[in-house]
């Protein structure tokens, strides 16, 4: 029975070129050739190279483009529209007239998706908060490999009483609902400054949602880590090593950690992905992202009020991370189904 | 079996202890604050830090800090806000947690249904058409947050199209107890329901599917094909039983979560004063008392649900009956 | 069992009832590869099988045998594979059948199938009772309670004891053996016309293959079913084939009776896969260990081999094991406790002279490859006893000394695949134990990696590939090439050409001896298999539960065995030679009993009386 993967790329072989046998082709090599070959993994990657891209041109866009400054409120500001000067905030025509309504998206450079109710430029803020979205998903996703590399192979090699110790605290962190558990944080963290050595960390840093994600999701990924290390340690080719005589710090490093580096790296993308939700999430409870920085969270939490008014400033943020996050998911099904494609299922 | 029974809630019980010390150590323990400040709020008299200092034991050791707390939460269960003064924190929780409870069944409930009939379809319709349209769905509902959907929901049936025919039914935002009307309280969660499950669909319909595929690798389903079963039967009765299984296990695991706190994102774009919601309100004013009763509550709901699962497991799945 | 209807049983000298029960003519099966080509991989197979007749496919790893019956009930993938041909079974033409009609029709009704994992094929949570049931009912829907009665009648059929009570255990409680019953069982439920048997004793234990054999002889003339048996075991063939077929890489290459097809091969390959199958029993009168004849793959002419050349060095012993006991503790309960102990290895002694090789043989869970792995202390568990090489005592060296001293004992695994770290180059897993022992510089290192390879065969430029570029036999080879590196004095073999092809085996065995000549190395050789051990080992021990019945001189083992359970063992294995079938009585089923024992459990004093010569025989 052929347990070939169903291929969706139809690139030439690699080895097309001459009748020479191609060089001897890794496992890295491998797998980076079967990302190559497959037309899901490289539209994915390349449509998420763009939104980097975009987000890393915030400023260019915020300042040659939009012409505003996405950080400074601009409820007297005034735009020219068909002509005629109209101000960002329009008086509401809705009830008895009281209220303001930011101006709905313009379709051109200035406002193109209109305003949030503080009179900013939404589409430039989309662009700054993105960046902050993906800085934080991406910092807290290595954050969180790291240490649930760390516990998770010293639990898996060391075994006895510090895998059931480091175990059991797992299991613990585990239950904590993930929300609950970064608003617990977050309200130790928030409002307050931390002064670690020479480190100073201000209460409006990234560094305090980075830190919040990263270590929620440590339990879910150190454990499948914790269960690859030991498949890994018993595994005849470690016996083997063993066997040689080799030594236990050489086995460790050449023959332990590159077999479990694949299970980090599957769950990379798919972390990824989840922490840009997480992030959105904690910011839209007002334990993200802390003004003035912006995120996809905190436009999502500024769209709330003008939901029914300005619908935009709430899809917008959305969309883009609904794009993204499927973006990642379907290079992350590619990447686990080259790398790994049994040892991670589900989520 | 009754062995393993006691060793699962045994081992319940320790993670359970281990969790109030986790969360004691997180709000109590933690340096740069002190948590008679915090407890009393923002900006309270120095009177009221003074009395919280004494009521919560703040002036004695940590470990008898610890019995002070969780004797008031759940031997006495006197435990009070400071920042809502004198609101009784457990007899709150317990008023908000029908409103939870009916959410996350609701939605359990649509999640399994649709989640499993998702995979199921996908996987015989492996690569065809079907299975292609039903993963992109997921695939879409697995990529939004819940509470965009929720918000993008109102959007629609609160507002836009609220005046015409489809969605005039929908009851504004709020929740309607069971005993007080069933039919409204029906009503008023449709769509919270459709909302908070629509990603569980997604979720489980992957998972589901990629375990019935897998399972069609097994020496088994090409015995059960091989005696003569019919397609239909290898499908439901040999692959997807097999395949189901970890699907309950995260079945356990999410329930756990969503009714201790998760569907928190829910219960705010909809309005419902369930526990998440509960506890949102306190981080707005800081009640910390508050806060750390939810997350504890929340947290031996997972445990609690967890040992239940694993407990099912023992009993969907004969070969964990072994010693 | 007394009455017994009397089926004509075709000559097995005249192949052919008037219509047969299966024709395949020009079957082709081709897969769709990773890159959507297809890959053609049995090429025009035409055989027929008549009603009643036993039809052997036999064929090393690739041959497309296994396809070729899966292919016969279309149980590949339609997505990812193509059958053309014509399948006439019972009347109808398979390959045309809707899927809807093969269910109705063919598979489990004119034609039933097992398997080769036993372990595997039953769906584990279901209980043997309801997949039995299954099987019954989805033929002829019945009610419930008949089917029970069925389904206890056909496990008494394929002799399941305690049937009734068995009937609702999940196949965990079950040992292998006793699920292949189970297996055929079900394929009996409709009473089908021709039975498939893809490799079914491949997995089990060679009595438990005896009897599992006996048994389909038995329930094919009950049944007047006709039979295609799938194997790569010429051993079986002999026992079993009324014909058969030989396949090379999806040809047929030799169809016939099969007598003639072992006596007058007229295939090349026919001649050398005979050639390189060890008989039990050919080495009487051989003095010293034999090579496997060389064969030209052309012609399939066999050049005899050469006898091994040195003579073991039976001076002071060269590893001397005494008293060794491994137990591993049995955790469960509320805390975790030890509940019981596995005994895997009790009181084991033995001892081995330069350049010999001393064979252990025994079943599977016997503890033969537990004693070869606590040797070198990599049996985890608990061990105790002595091990001694030269004069140093192994079991009470300190960890850093005991690395060091690994390099005078090496292991050749089971599964050499396994075994190499898949993400380092063939010269990194070459070059790496060298450097660790300081034996010299890597340019050293290098030179001598490439110098094994080319004694093992292999092409020295082959050390920049990785493991998974290379056949299984290359691997082993490899694994070898790696053990040699570090120049040790004893190897322990374990099941190291178990699972390799008839003509690699011969091959690897062949490399073994050469080096052992060369070198003077010494072998403590594990395997299950008798006819391998019995052509390369100076001596035999025989272990069974964990200890040794029986150790001696390899003559004195296999011509006199004196122990009953050597008896049996020696009994059960299938003869490559028709005219030697022997396999007919009906044993009852035997069971392995498992060696887990409570916790105040002492094993029993054993004494060994001295039936000859250096040959020791358990007193029971």
């Amino acid at each position: 029975m052929t347990t070939d993967r169903p291929e969706t790329g139809s690139m030439p072989p690699a080895d097309a070129a001459g009748g020479a046998r191609p060089p001897p082709a890794g496992p890295w090599r491998r797998a980076l050739q079967g990302l190559a070959s497959s037309r899901t993994a490289v539209l994915s990657g390349l449509g998420l190279v763009l939104i980097v891209l975009a987000t890393v041109l915030a400023p260019v866009y915020a300042k040659h483009v939009a012409q505003t400054d996405p950080f400074r409120s601009g409820l007297s500001a005034k735009i020219l529209i068909d002509g005629k000067r109209s101000p960002v905030m329009e008086r509401s025509t809705e009830g008895l007239g009281l209220g303001v309504t930011p101006i709905g998206p313009t379709w051109g450079p200035k406002y193109f998706l209109g305003a949030d109710n503080q009179g900013r430029d939404v589409a430039a803020r989309l662009l700054y908060g993105g960046q902050n979205s993906l800085i934080i998903a991406g910092a807290a996703t290595l954050l969180c490999l790291v240490c649930a590399a760390v516990i998770g192979i010293v639990a898996g090699y060391a075994g006895g009483r510090v895998d059931t110790v480091l175990s059991n605290l797992i299991d613990m962190i585990w239950a904590f609902p993930v929300y609950l558990l970064a608003i617990s944080l977050s309200i130790v963290m928030l409002g307050k400054t931390f002064e670690i050595g020479p480190i100073h960390i201000s209460s409006s840093s990234l560094v305090v949602p980075i830190i919040i994600i990263g270590l929620v999701y440590v339990p879910y990924v150190a454990r499948p880590v914790r269960g690859r290390v030991i498949a890994i340690t018993n595994s005849d080719f470690v016996l083997a090593a063993r066997g040689l005589g080799i030594r236990p710090s050489r086995i460790l490093w050449r023959h332990i950690l590159p077999n479990v580096a694949t299970t980090l790296i599957v769950f990379a993308p798919m972390l990824m992905a989840l922490n840009i939700v997480t992030e959105s999430s904690l910011s839209f409870l007002s334990v993200g992202v802390q003004a003035p920085n912006a995120s996809w969270g905190t436009i999502l939490q500024d769209g709330q009020a003008l939901l029914y008014s300005r619908p935009v400033v709430s899809m917008a943020p959305g969309i883009a991370i609904m794009v993204t996050v499927m973006l990642l998911n379907l290079f992350g099904d590619v990447l686990r189904d080259i790398l790994d494609p049994k040892s991670v299922r589900g989520r | 079996m009754l062995a393993v029974i006691l060793s699962r809630l045994a081992r319940m019980v320790v993670v359970m202890v281990g969790i109030s010390v986790i969360t004691f150590l997180i709000f109590f323990a933690t340096p740069g604050a002190d948590p008679a400040a915090r407890i009393a709020g923002r900006n309270a008299a120095p009177e009221t830090v003074t009395a919280v200092r004494h009521d919560f034991g703040l002036d004695r050791p940590i470990w008898v800090q610890y019995g002070v707390m969780m004797r008031k939460m759940f031997v006495t269960g006197d435990l009070t806000s400071f920042v809502n003064r004198g609101q009784k924190i457990v007899p709150t929780l317990t008023a908000a947690a029908p409103v939870t409870l009916s959410l996350v069944a609701g939605a359990a409930v649509l999640w399994m249904a649709l989640g499993a009939a998702t995979g199921i379809i996908a996987a015989a319709f492996k690569d065809r058409l079907p299975d292609k349209i039903l993963m992109g769905v997921s695939m879409m509902a697995v990529a939004m947050p819940v509470f965009w959907v929720g918000e993008m929901v109102n959007l629609v049936t609160q507002s836009r199209l609220h005046d015409t025919w489809a969605f005039s039914w929908v009851p504004p935002l709020g929740y309607v107890p069971l005993s007080e009307s069933p039919a409204r309280w029906f009503l008023a969660l449709v769509f919270p329901w459709i909302t908070l499950s629509f990603l569980y669909i997604g979720l489980y319909g992957r998972m589901l599917r990629t375990g019935i595929i897998e399972t069609y690798q097994e020496d088994y389903i090409r015995t059960a094909r091989a005696k003569g079963l019919t397609a239909r039967r290898v499908l439901l009765k040999h692959a997807t039983r097999a395949a189901i299984i970890p699907v309950v296990i995260m079945f356990g695991m999410d329930f756990g979560v969503l009714v201790g706190g998760a569907a928190v994102l829910t219960e705010v774009v909809f309005g419902l004063n369930g526990v998440g919601r509960l506890t949102y309100q306190a981080l707005k004013v800081l009640d910390l008392p508050m806060i750390m009763a939810a997350v504890l509550y929340a947290s031996f709901f997972v445990v609690l649900a967890n040992a239940v699962v694993d407990l099912l497991c023992i009993l969907i799945d004969p070969r964990l009956r072994r010693k | 069992m007394t009455e017994r209807p009397t089926f004509p049983l075709p000559d097995a000298a005249s192949p052919g009832a008037p219509s047969p029960i299966l024709s395949i003519h020009d079957l082709r099966v081709a897969f769709r590869g990773a890159r959507g080509a297809w890959n053609e991989v049995v090429h025009g197979l035409s055989l027929t099988v008549a009603a009643g007749e036993t039809v052997a496919l036999v064929g090393e790893s690739g041959s497309g045998k296994s396809v070729t019956s899966l292919a016969l009930m279309r149980l590949l993938a339609p997505a990812t594979s193509r059958i053309t041909g014509e399948v006439t079974l019972d009347g109808a033409a398979v390959l045309s059948l809707s899927e809807a009609e093969m269910v109705a029709r063919v598979r489990g009704r004119s034609a039933a199938m097992i398997f080769q994992e036993p372990m595997t094929s039953l769906h584990p949570i279901y209980t043997v009772g309801e997949q039995l049931i299954e099987a019954l009912c989805c033929h002829r829907p019945m009610p419930r309670a008949e089917a029970r009665r069925a389904a206890v009648a056909l496990m008494e059929r394929v002799r399941i004891p305690d049937a009734a009570r068995r009937l609702d255990d999940y196949p965990h409680a079950f040992s292998g053996g006793m699920r292949q019953r189970v297996m055929i069982a079900m394929a009996l439920a409709s009473r089908p016309k021709l039975l498939i048997a893809d490799e079914p004793t491949t997995a089990l234990d060679v009595t438990v293959q005896g009897e599992i054999l006996s048994l389909l002889k038995e329930l094919q003339e009950d049944y007047g079913m006709a039979m295609l048996f799938i194997t790569h075991d010429m051993g079986v063939v002999a026992e079993m084939a009324d014909r058969t077929v030989v396949m090379l890489r999806g040809d047929v290459v030799e169809d016939g009776p099969t007598a003639q097809v072992f006596h007058a091969p007229r295939a090349p390959y026919t001649r050398a896969l005979l050639a390189s199958v060890p008989a039990l029993g050919s080495m009487r009168g051989e003095p010293v260990p034999l090579r496997f004849p060389a064969i030209d793959p052309a012609t399939g002419a066999a050049t005899p081999g050469q006898p091994l050349a040195r003579q073991p060095d039976l001076g002071a012993p060269l590893l001397e094991v005494r008293d060794l006991v491994t137990r591993f503790d049995v955790r469960g309960g509320l805390l975790r406790r030890k509940v019981a102990r596995v005994h895997a290895v009790e009181h084991v002694s033995f001892a081995i002279h330069p350049a010999e090789t001393l064979a252990l043989v025994g079943e599977s869970g016997c503890g033969k490859s537990t004693t070869g792995r606590s040797i070198i202390r990599l049996a985890g568990g608990i061990s105790t006893g002595s091990v001694r090489l030269d004069a140093t005592e192994l079991f009470t060296l300190p960890p850093g000394r005991l690395r060091l001293q690994r390099r005078e004992i090496q292991m050749i695994p089971q599964d050499p695949l396994a075994s190499l770290n898949p993400r380092m180059t063939i010269g990194e897993a070459l070059v790496e134990p060298f450097l660790e022992h300081r034996m010299g510089p890597a340019t050293e290192a290098r030179a001598k990696a490439a110098r094994l390879m080319d004694q093992v065969g292999l092409n020295p430029a082959m050390l920049e590939r990785f493991p998974h570029e290379f056949s299984g036999g290359q691997r082993q080879r490899l694994c070898i090439a790696r053990a040699l590196m570090l120049d040790p004095r004893v190897i322990i073999a374990d099941e190291s050409v178990s699972a390799l092809d008839v003509s690699v085996k011969a091959q690897v065995v062949n490399l073994l001896l050469d080096i052992q000549e060369r070198t003077g190395i010494a072998f403590l050789f594990i395997s299950h298999d008798i006819a391998v051990v019995e052509r390369i080992s100076h001596r035999i021990a025989v272990m069974y539960q964990g200890e040794i019945v029986e150790i001696g001189p390899r003559a004195a083992v296999m011509e006199t065995p004196q122990h009953p359970y050597t008896r049996r063992l020696i009994e059960a294995v299938a003869v490559p030679d028709p005219a030697r079938r022997h396999l007919r009585r009906t044993q009852p089923p035997s069971e392995l009993m498992n060696p887990i024992r409570p916790l105040d459990f002492v094993p029993p004093e054993r004494r060994y009386r001295e039936a000859g010569p250096g040959h020791f025989v358990r007193e029971d």
